[in-house]
């Protein structure tokens, strides 16, 4: 029950657990952005969970066709905000009124006015700091280690190659069907990923 | 829909990407540059950069040997070139900020081209101007009281004082603008790692890619986190300069306590950095051969911004001299009349030509997509901006409440090194992103180009 949600929760990250037999996946190459599109939302429409397109730039839409809502990284940006808030005014408050309050120019020990732009400062670096950490968080990063990197093709992702990836770890994975679900859909080839160092290309 | 001749029609948007590049050429023609030796052009800039760091070492060294009296600094001018350069560097910065978050956020497309290497020039601004308060207090061993950690006096710093507020803002500004620019850069690493010939190169682009692959669940969390900090940048850039100007607005100088200075400055920052962008990109997208991506429609986009903020900057020049007189105040009516017609009136009519007439030459069409003349116009831009803010320093300063104080200001050998080494610093630093890294936004590039539509490919 835990195991299947942390790998659940891996799998929303892109992290996938291999099969026993190390088959990690397969990956399909498409021409370009509307062929990809087209191709998740026919991957989605056949029930898949585990899957994940790859292109060198976001692609509009491909949320939708995948079946992804709003990503969460807004809240954790505003818990971040919320903290530098907090943070920067006890600060303020308790260096200059509690702990060693110094009296300058008869001016209140504490006072909200002075105390503004070091408040508005620290909100913004911890909402920055938030956001940016719940990024790589959210999305298992920085992750040094992928089977994907074991296909040749895929090193075009970055460039100007379009793929998607059906992950083994789906329940309805199964390496005959996926396989020709993705050629029907217009894939230009289609290559068994493995977890232990070689991919084999079925050209 | 096909054909890409450039076009006004407000309804048709002219292609951002010029020459029919598509999502490989874009690749190649920006890795490129990272990957092969640098044109001899970048080894004599370097030479000439590195040069004047060297100087700029030896100045600080001098300094710390010394103290600030190797400085032309003086009782009434105790803020001098120092305060000077760290205001002139840290509004250069401005520019890079408003390219990549506040046009961002205003759906700006063009921005994508020139964001990348504006970014850079503001973290590169952004240090040099760190620098200077720094060396400026004196006792550099001690700056770290500016930071509230826990020591052995059991003393907290001084949080009503406006020049610890700065030590914030830039600071905080200075981290926010290198996250925002790392993350942007992050799939373009990827591209570099993928591209990488060398198992040593690979490695270490591997390491900054943290694993990149393009994923489109990466992308949707990314995408939102990039919004996200653009929208966080923009109000940190403006408060960033309103802050530097509380140095000023906050204290009871004439001349220097007035509650026009935070838009007044933020404008001045935005108009010097596009210049300072300009100066910069002309020359890289010449050595580098990449006019198609950065084009003359960007260069142009550019003048104009110099124009609106350059003007902006004038009226508030003569709003403040309206001010003075309308205020009835007699110190703050001599402060401005000695600016205008005092010692220093070179100064001051050198800022005034410089910010406020020559932008007003881009009115004309034809000198907005002049090279020569934008990169002309961009120098006398920056000369004009470091004398605004020596206008306002110095001037203000040099003749204060008490006549019997009142002296001409020198600067020294020392400062006029100083801050010519201050630009070896800035320069070297470019010059070695340019050489490393990808200087154009390559992933948000390909994402304007009309191939990137999935719906551009239903119609064929």
């Amino acid at each position: 029950m835990l195991k299947r949600l942390v790998r659940d929760l891996k799998a929303t990250m892109g992290i996938y657990q291999a099969r026993e037999d190390r088959v990690y996946g397969l990956l399909a190459e498409f021409e370009h952005p509307g062929a990809l599109l087209k191709a998740a939302r026919t991957v989605r429409m056949a029930g898949y969970k585990h899957f994940d397109t790859h292109s060198p730039f976001p692609i509009h839409g491909m949320d939708k066709a995948m079946g992804l809502g709003q990503s969460k990284v807004g809240y954790i940006t505003f818990l971040g905000g919320a903290t530098g808030l907090a943070l920067a005014t006890w600060l303020q408050w308790w260096t200059s009124a509690v702990d060693y309050p110094i009296n300058i120019s008869g001016k209140p020990f504490f006072a909200i006015e002075p105390s503004i732009p070091i408040m508005f400062e620290l909100t913004v670096l911890f909402s920055a700091l938030f956001a940016v950490g719940g990024m790589l968080l959210l999305n298992g990063l920085p992750r040094p280690y992928n089977p994907l990197f074991y296909s040749r093709a895929f090193a075009r992702v970055t460039d100007d190659a379009f793929f998607l990836h059906v992950a083994a770890s789906d329940r309805q994975f199964d390496l005959e069907g996926t396989e020709a679900l993705l050629r029907d859909a217009q894939a230009q080839h289609v290559e068994v990923i493995h977890d232990h160092g070689y991919s084999e290309l079925h050209a | 829909m096909a054909d890409t001749h450039t076009t006004d029609a407000p309804h048709q948007e002219a292609p951002l990407v010029t020459g029919n590049l598509g999502i490989r050429e874009i690749t190649q023609l920006v890795s490129y540059h990272t990957e092969k030796r640098p044109p001899s052009t970048w080894y004599m800039a370097f030479a000439v950069s590195s040069t004047l760091l060297a100087v700029l070492l030896v100045m600080i060294a001098y300094l710390f040997w010394n103290g600030v009296g190797v400085w032309g600094n003086n009782n009434p001018v105790g803020w001098g070139w120092p305060i000077v350069n760290f205001v002139f560097w840290v509004g250069i910065g401005h520019a890079g900020t408003l390219i990549s978050a506040i046009l961002f956020l205003f759906r700006q497309r063009w921005r994508t081209a020139i964001n990348r290497s504006a970014e850079a020039m503001t973290l590169f601004a952004v240090i040099c101007a760190l620098l200077f308060p720094t060396i400026h207090v004196g006792r550099v061993w001690v700056i770290y009281w500016t930071l509230p950690l826990p020591n052995q006096m059991e003393m907290w710093p001084q949080f009503k004082s406006p020049l610890l507020w700065d030590v914030f803002a830039v600071s905080v500004y200075f981290t926010v603008s290198l996250i925002f620019w790392y993350v942007g850069l992050i799939p373009d690493l990827g591209t570099l790692r993928d591209r990488a010939r060398s198992a040593f190169r690979r490695r270490i682009m591997a390491f900054f890619a943290l694993g990149w692959t393009g994923a489109n669940r990466h992308w949707r969390n990314y995408e939102k986190t990039y919004l996200l900090l653009a929208a966080l940048a923009t109000p940190l850039v403006l408060s960033v300069h309103s802050v530097v100007s509380f140095d000023f607005a906050v204290s009871i100088i004439p001349g220097w306590h007035t509650t026009i200075f935070p838009p007044y400055f933020v404008a001045g920052a935005i108009f010097s950095g596009f210049a300072m962008v300009m100066t910069l990109l002309i020359i890289a997208r010449k050595v580098y051969g990449i006019r198609n991506i950065i084009t003359m429609d960007h260069l142009e986009k550019m003048a104009i911004i110099i124009l609106v903020t350059g003007t902006m900057v004038g009226f508030a020049y003569i709003t403040e001299f309206f001010i003075a007189w309308y205020s009835q105040v007699e110190y703050e009516q001599y402060a401005f009349l000695n600016r205008a017609t005092g010692p220093y009136a070179w100064a001051y009519w050198i800022m005034m030509s410089c910010n406020l007439l020559f932008p007003q030459f881009f009115w004309i069409k034809r000198l907005r997509r002049s090279i020569p003349f934008l990169f002309i116009t961009s120098i006398i831009v920056n000369i004009g901006m470091w004398f605004e803010r020596f206008v306002i320093t110095v001037i203000s300063l040099h003749r204060d409440f008490l006549p019997s104080s009142w002296d001409y200001f020198n600067p020294t050998i020392v400062d006029i090194l100083t801050l010519i080494g201050s630009f070896g610093l800035f320069l070297t630093l470019f010059l070695i992103f340019l050489r490393f890294l990808p200087m154009v936004a390559m992933a948000e590039v390909k994402m304007v180009l009309p191939e990137a539509d999935p719906h551009h490919y239903e119609k064929h």
